[in-house]
């Protein structure tokens, strides 16, 4: 009984042991699915690690989510793409400085047979109000992300006030979305990354790409040492600094699925 | 429960506690199911607890065991102490572990030290006939053999006072002849026996006393001559005589 | 032939990627410890609701069989909204650690040891209750003979129990983040495969998966059925 219980609390104590052997230098970053999934951290994350010896652990959530997560102090940095959304986070004290990082675009993704016929518009706006007009399904993340409130912007550029059976809200990320729009034949709006690395497209085809307004930026953010004392600054930063860095910049050029690079450096 | 002893003969030297019912009664509900009822119990007995089926005998063993709580009355001990008291059960509640283990439990329970649990465990299941059986689980012996398990379980504990409720009832001939003979080894070590049956030639071998119940009442406490040559009470004329009694 | 989840799931095993043994690993860590812990609280807790009587007993048990269905989000957000810094136990700092997915498999194993244990050890009272009273056992003496006597049943329900942990995704999710050689663990994985449209992985992922359970059933049902034998 006795030689059990030990054994228990040997198994125990190396279960603590395995949890809190990992890396001292870490810090939490708080990002998007798009970044996340595309594989684009699993490419730059080890050359600034092998730089500085920092772990960056992802946390890949929606932009309003990654938003709330930094807000309640869970997170060390931020990177995500809702530029408005960003400089509101520093106007309201939460973050010190914030610093375009990259960009990628969305793109319009269909059937292939493009009943609503937007591979034919000339701008974004003319595709979005020929889904409308066709009233052709359309899958919309509805989960308040970067691409949800980029979509909504996208809808009202082109004076459309999405609504009725064929406006489907899924509350969704971005793969989920697409399988869903997979599944049901219907128009979506991705960013380019996600539908690149996306392994299930079955009758989806990308239909439309290129207008200025489909442009997508991300944004790094330092968070507020006022408000959260606690969090890794110092290494934070260091990783501000890389991304914004030439060496940063070219890792992240330097990414590419199937010979296509996916997201284009703008630091200035 | 009082701390326990190691099992010694002269117990029987000491005079055995007295039961006493006084004025008990049990009901459940507005049914009264048994008493009434007063008598002392003295001496070493065995008082063997007659009666037809759904007389009461069960209840009466239960309140004297405290096992119940009478609804009127008191069930009293003479002493200062309620005495060291064991029961065996109809069918016998072992626990789901060896033969032995089930012996060392009680002792457990009874803060007998570690040490000698195991000896006087053994002890036991030898005199009982159970050497054989001590690393069985108690759960797959026969019925004999576990009425037989039980009995040691009771002997390990060295009870003044042993109640038994119908123990032989489920049992083959050889059985209850292992079981009789266990009794009088309980009663030869000075412990007071209560014991209910419904089998008068097992009651004529072992009583020395007789409490007769039928619809819960008591009809008649008699020495055993006397109950069996010439019962006082009519139910129990006619229990013996082969009548059925209600 | 790589779209075919059983083919995938089986490369996966035979090249014994370094990876996934590194998610199945801590998907088993995270998942027995809080189990054991879960154990450690939860047995107790039942065989003293089965044994005791007290006011708010009735409503306890009704709150117990009900937490046995306590949606694994909810459990996340509960533990999320503890743990975080903002939070009550932010000091901790164990958001987005395997510490945190502990405790979130605790909060939704807990009810269902407690609840399945409680109605185990009271059956088993209704059978002991007489011979326990007659050898003169406290209700607290009970206890340890009743857990151990019905430790067959409750072995069943420990594996309840464990089947809820390896399964549930959304707890984990929320308090571990996925976080890549960090938190992720088995459904996470399948979770962010399927997001990726890896349907072949995400599903292959899901065969390892049921495998294991399968494997670890398997195991303590022959421990269990080993032992019964022998002791009755």
């Amino acid at each position: 009984m006795k030689k059990t219980l030990n054994l228990v609390l040997a198994g125990i104590a190396s279960i603590g042991l395995a949890f809190s052997a990992c890396a001292e230098d870490h810090i939490t970053l708080a990002s998007t699915t798009s970044t996340e999934n595309s594989g684009l951290f699993a490419s730059i994350l080890p050359k600034f690690e092998d730089s500085t010896g920092i772990e960056v652990r992802v946390v890949a959530v929606g932009t309003g989510q990654a938003f709330e997560i930094a807000r309640r102090g869970d997170a060390d940095s931020l990177l995500v793409h809702d530029t408005a959304g960003e400089k509101r986070f520093v106007e309201n004290g939460f973050a010190t400085e914030r610093a375009n990082v990259m960009y990628n675009d969305f793109v319009l993704i269909g059937p292939a047979d493009d009943p609503a016929n937007i591979g034919a518009a000339t701008n974004a706006a003319e595709a979005f109000a020929a889904i409308a007009e066709a009233e052709a399904p359309f899958a919309s993340r509805g989960d308040d992300s970067g691409t949800n409130r980029a979509e909504l912007r996208l809808w009202k550029n082109a004076g459309v006030e999405p609504d009725g059976e064929w406006y489907r809200e899924l509350g969704s990320g971005m793969g989920p979305t697409l399988n869903t729009a997979a599944a049901m034949d219907a128009y979506v709006m991705s960013d380019r990354a996600t539908w690149v690395a996306f392994g299930n497209r079955q009758n989806l085809k990308l239909l439309f790409e290129g207008d200025k307004v489909l442009f997508n930026q991300y944004g790094s953010l330092l968070l507020s040492q006022e408000k959260h004392p606690h969090l890794k600054h110092e290494l934070a930063k260091k990783w501000h600094d890389w991304l914004l860095s030439d060496d940063g910049q070219q890792a992240i050029a330097d990414f590419k699925v199937d010979g296509q690079q996916l997201f284009f450096p703008n630091a200035q | 429960m009082t701390s326990f002893q190691v099992p010694r003969l002269a117990s029987s030297i000491l005079s055995p506690p007295a039961l006493c019912f006084d004025d008990v009664m049990f009901s459940k509900g507005n049914e009264v199911l048994l008493g009434p009822c007063s008598f002392t119990l003295e001496g070493l007995g065995p008082t063997l607890v007659m009666g037809p089926n759904g007389a009461g005998k069960s209840l009466l063993l239960r309140l004297a065991h405290g096992l119940l709580v009478p609804t009127r009355g008191q069930v009293t001990w003479s002493g200062e102490h309620c005495p060291r008291q064991a029961m065996v059960f109809q069918h016998p509640v072992l626990l789901r572990r060896s033969a032995t283990a089930n012996l060392t439990h009680a002792l457990a329970v009874n803060n007998v030290p570690r040490k000698m649990r195991t000896k006087l465990a053994h002890d036991a299941l030898e005199r009982f006939g159970l050497t054989a059986r001590s690393n069985t689980p108690a759960r797959v012996l026969s019925g004999g053999e576990q009425q037989r398990l039980a009995l040691a379980r009771a002997w390990v504990l060295s009870p003044q006072v042993l109640f038994l409720d119908e123990p032989t009832a489920a049992l083959d001939p050889a059985a209850i002849k292992a079981v009789e003979a266990a009794v009088r080894e309980f009663h030869q070590r000075g412990t007071r026996i209560v014991m209910t049956t419904h089998d008068l030639h097992q009651a004529r071998r072992l009583a020395a006393d007789v409490l007769f119940l039928s619809g819960g009442i008591l009809r008649e406490h008699t020495p055993s001559e006397t109950f069996f040559d010439k019962p006082v009470s009519r139910e129990a004329q006619a229990y013996i005589a082969g009548e059925l009694v209600e | 032939m790589e779209n075919n989840a059983f083919y995938v799931a089986l490369s996966l095993l035979v090249n014994f990627d370094a990876s996934l043994f590194g998610i199945v690993a801590l998907s088993l860590q995270v998942s027995l410890l809080a189990v054991l812990i879960a154990a450690v609280l939860g047995f107790p807790l039942g065989a003293a609701v089965a044994l005791w009587r007290f006011p708010g007993r009735g409503g306890m048990i009704v709150v117990l069989n009900a937490l046995m269905g306590l949606p694994p989000v909810v459990a996340g957000l509960m533990v999320y909204l503890l743990l975080s810094r903002a939070g009550p136990l932010g000091e901790w700092g164990l958001l987005f650690t395997p510490g945190a997915m502990v405790i979130a498999q605790v909060v939704l194993v807990l009810p269902i040891l407690a609840a399945l244990s409680r109605q185990k050890v009271e059956d088993l009272l209704g059978e002991y209750r007489e011979q326990f009273v007659s050898l003169g056992m406290s209700r607290s003496r009970m206890m340890p003979t009743l857990l151990w006597d019905a430790r067959f049943a409750l072995l069943t329900v420990l594996l309840a129990g464990f089947g809820r942990a390896s399964a549930e995704v959304g707890a984990v999710m929320m308090v571990g983040g996925n976080i890549e050689g960090v938190t992720r663990v088995m459904t996470t994985s399948i979770v962010l495969e399927t997001g990726k449209g890896n349907l072949p992985l995400a599903l292959g992922l899901g065969i390892v998966l049921l495998g294991l359970v399968m494997l670890i059933n398997a195991g303590a049902y022959l421990v269990g059925e080993l032992t019964r034998r022998r002791v009755g």
